[in-house]
């Protein structure tokens, strides 16, 4: 399993850009833009948004409600409905070119080549069918030709690889016969089984215990071990992130705000959103009694987003620069080391002696 | 009232039991809550944690008394009101308040938050001096909120501010003890932080005294002074926070702490691995409820239920026939990158990778 491991080493010869890749990432994104018409204006939704994958790698999405990132998966796997939707720049799933392709094209795609978990397993499966015969028609609408002897074979098949016990009389079970625990292990063995290329799992542990996301948390490594998928981890729990992810992007009103490997975003984070999200989370380690550092406000409203940095209006160091942050937009620079990306005015040198001062030593960043 | 040694709230033998009449087996028993003892002292927090359908809430109901509860009894201020009717109760609703999980569901849309926040003056007939507009001001204030939005509506505050206003109607009556369920899980990241502070400044300034219900241990961590971890309607382990956290005795709370996922370990660090899922409470496992997950379970672990005893003579008490020693092992922090000392959980499915 080519994954990083946890030892500090880090992998500084794994560059985040995706421009500087040798071998092609599976899934490409750039410039992505997502916008729906509503009655109360237009939603910038996603906001030039770019990254890549490669197959075996693992990539966290973070953000708050309304950051993007759910939007972002959706509009990977051609979920938004066309009419209500625009959607500009490049999307490119295994060298195919998915924007602007009809439906057709794109369905071919979404559950063969690239599969999707969702947060709550009970509305993901139809309480109707059994989830055998749900998993069953996953694989015979990708394999046509395929019997339904030889399709529910493959379903038991799935069902055990996921480690559901008996398997063979579980297939003929309805959803709500299981635990919250197997039937996310249901969800995952039905977007697993015609071995996808890019698997997209949105807060896939969020409505689950701590000892069963654990559970689920491994078998998603072993299952990437196994069939070498590239994973997109949305999440807005930074721990999950610190567990599955070799790269991270933080998505903050529609935008990246930072993007880098693991180790960089959460060690070494450039930009204040991250600072925030870092110290306001209550740590299991250090002082119980010291104060957290929140980050003062609300997350914005999308169709009404702050002019210059978004971020600016809950921003301790928004008047560091002037008016710059009100005015402009900061771009995704380089932040240092190779490979991490921050969008945010203040110098390096601010955000090294700042970070150091005021944030390495509260809540989980310490 | 002399507070002395006496608790504020005493539970003993506190059990809810649920008829089920429907089902695969028939009629049953959900024993959701079975045998509860803790106390809570004035100005004392406790947090009570645990997976979901461990009876955390239907505790925290039953403490309010929205839940009648089928076995036990609960003393508050040396009062028993395990049974007490509405009349005798009202009294006690001053001192007596609860928040809940769903800042969108616990407020009504159709009343503004002046409304909302008053209903408890006006219920208990109670005229604060300076009015009650004018303690409704000075409660939005003390919540972080501003006075002047005293004639909105629920729907124009954000998920946090709404959280805010449920902690201000349940101050409006200065409760001595509030049941707080999950009063931050429905919120985002950011926004968590500003209402756990608040709630930490309140308890601080105010004395109050919290019975704090979570499935979060980090949070409960920041907020409670005591914590008692529940398994399947029983309490397995209860103690002062820095022995529940650093120095856990009962499997099932090293094992809870090692799976949250922890940002100071990146990649999946030496955690324990439980297997399966918690059983039903129509059909607890004999002795130990924990045992079917257990990787210590004995025989004697399946005949007898281990009581809740403390050991060392201290404050820690925990449900074990086989407890543990020593620090929080596997998976907590640098130190338990290398979780293979003898005796720490080291027996179990460790996952090294």
């Amino acid at each position: 399993m080519d994954r990083p491991e946890s030892a500090p080493s880090g992998e500084p010869d794994r560059p985040a850009v995706p421009e500087q890749r040798a071998g092609d990432p599976y899934l490409r994104v750039s410039d992505l833009r997502v916008r729906f018409d509503t009655a109360d204006g237009v939603v910038r939704a996603v906001d030039g948004v770019s990254f890549a994958v490669e197959r075996g790698r693992t990539l966290g999405i973070v953000g708050e409600s309304g950051s993007g990132k759910s939007v972002t998966s959706l509009a990977v796997l051609g979920l938004h409905d066309p009419k209500r939707t625009t959607i500009t720049g490049e999307i490119s799933v295994g060298g195919r070119q998915l924007v602007g392709q009809p439906d057709e094209e794109v369905r071919r795609l979404r559950g063969r080549d690239m599969a999707m978990i969702f947060q709550d397993p009970l509305s993901a499966l139809h309480p109707y069918y059994t989830v055998g015969r749900q998993i069953a028609e996953a694989y015979r609408v990708h394999h046509p030709r395929v019997s339904r002897r030889e399709a529910r074979r493959r379903a038991v098949d799935m069902l055990g690889r996921v480690g559901i016990p008996q398997p063979g009389r579980r297939f003929d079970q309805y959803p709500h016969e299981f635990s919250g625990g197997m039937r996310q292990r249901v969800v995952i063995a039905m977007a697993l089984v015609n071995d996808p290329d890019l698997l997209i799992a949105d807060e896939p542990t969020t409505a689950l215990d701590v000892t069963v996301q654990a559970q689920i948390l491994d078998l998603l490594a072993d299952l990437q071990a196994e069939f070498h998928s590239a994973i997109i981890m949305i999440t807005h729990d930074l721990g999950v992130v610190s567990q599955v992810a070799d790269e991270v992007l933080v998505m903050y009103g529609g935008r990246a705000v930072e993007h880098g490997s693991v180790e960089q975003v959460l060690r070494r984070p450039q930009h204040p959103y991250t600072w925030g999200l870092l110290s306001s989370v209550p740590s299991l380690h250090g002082d119980a009694d010291a104060d957290l550092v929140p980050i003062r406000g609300n997350p914005p409203s999308l169709i009404n987003l702050p002019a210059g940095c978004a971020f600016h209006p809950r921003c301790r160091y928004a008047d560091r620069n002037g008016d710059r942050s009100r005015a402009q937009v900061p771009e995704l620079r380089p932040a240092g080391a190779p490979g991490h990306l921050v969008a945010c005015h203040l110098s390096a040198d601010d955000r090294t002696r700042l970070y150091a001062e005021d944030i390495a030593h509260v809540g989980v960043a310490r | 009232m002399s507070v002395g040694d006496e608790p504020l709230l005493r539970v003993r033998g506190l059990g809810k039991h649920f008829p089920v009449r429907s089902g695969p087996r028939g009629r049953g028993l959900v024993r959701a809550v079975d045998g509860l003892d803790f106390d809570v002292r004035a100005g004392e927090t406790l947090g009570l944690v645990g997976e979901s359908g461990c009876g955390k809430t239907t505790t925290g109901r039953m403490l309010v008394r929205l839940l009648e509860p089928t076995a036990g009894s609960i003393e508050f201020a040396g009062r028993d009101i395990t049974h007490a009717g509405r009349r005798e109760l009202r009294p006690l609703r001053q001192d007596l308040q609860i928040i809940f999980q769903d800042p969108y569901a616990s407020l009504n849309p159709r009343h503004t938050v002046g409304r909302i926040i008053a209903m408890p003056l006006l219920v208990n007939g109670i005229d604060p001096p300076g009015g009650v507009k004018a303690r409704v001001r000075e409660l939005l204030e003390l919540v972080g909120l501003n006075p002047e939005h005293y004639n909105r509506y629920p729907h124009e505050f954000s998920g946090g501010q709404r959280q805010r206003i449920g902690i201000a109607r349940a101050l409006a009556l200065r409760p001595k003890l509030i049941v707080a369920d999950e009063p931050v899980s429905a919120l985002d990241v950011s926004i968590q932080a500003q209402v756990v502070n608040l709630l930490r400044d309140l308890q601080r300034d105010l004395g109050l005294a919290f019975v704090f219900i979570a499935h979060d241990l980090a949070v409960v961590r920041h907020f409670c002074q005591r914590v008692a971890v529940m398994y399947l309607g029983r309490i397995v382990e209860i103690g002062d926070r820095d022995d529940i956290y650093e120095r856990p005795q009962h499997p099932y709370t090293r094992a809870l702490l090692s799976a949250v996922p922890d940002v100071t370990t990146l990649g999946p660090a030496g955690r324990i691995r439980l297997a399966g899922d918690v059983p039903t409470p129509l059909n607890p496992p004999s002795g130990c409820r924990f045992r079917t997950r257990c990787w210590k379970a004995r025989d004697i672990c399946a005949a007898e239920e281990p009581p809740l005893v403390p050991r060392d003579g201290g404050n820690q008490a925990t449900a074990c026939h086989f407890p543990e020693s020593g620090p929080a092992g596997a998976g907590s922090g640098p130190a338990g990158a290398a979780p293979a000392a003898a005796g720490t959980g080291a027996s179990v499915e460790e996952v090294s990778r």
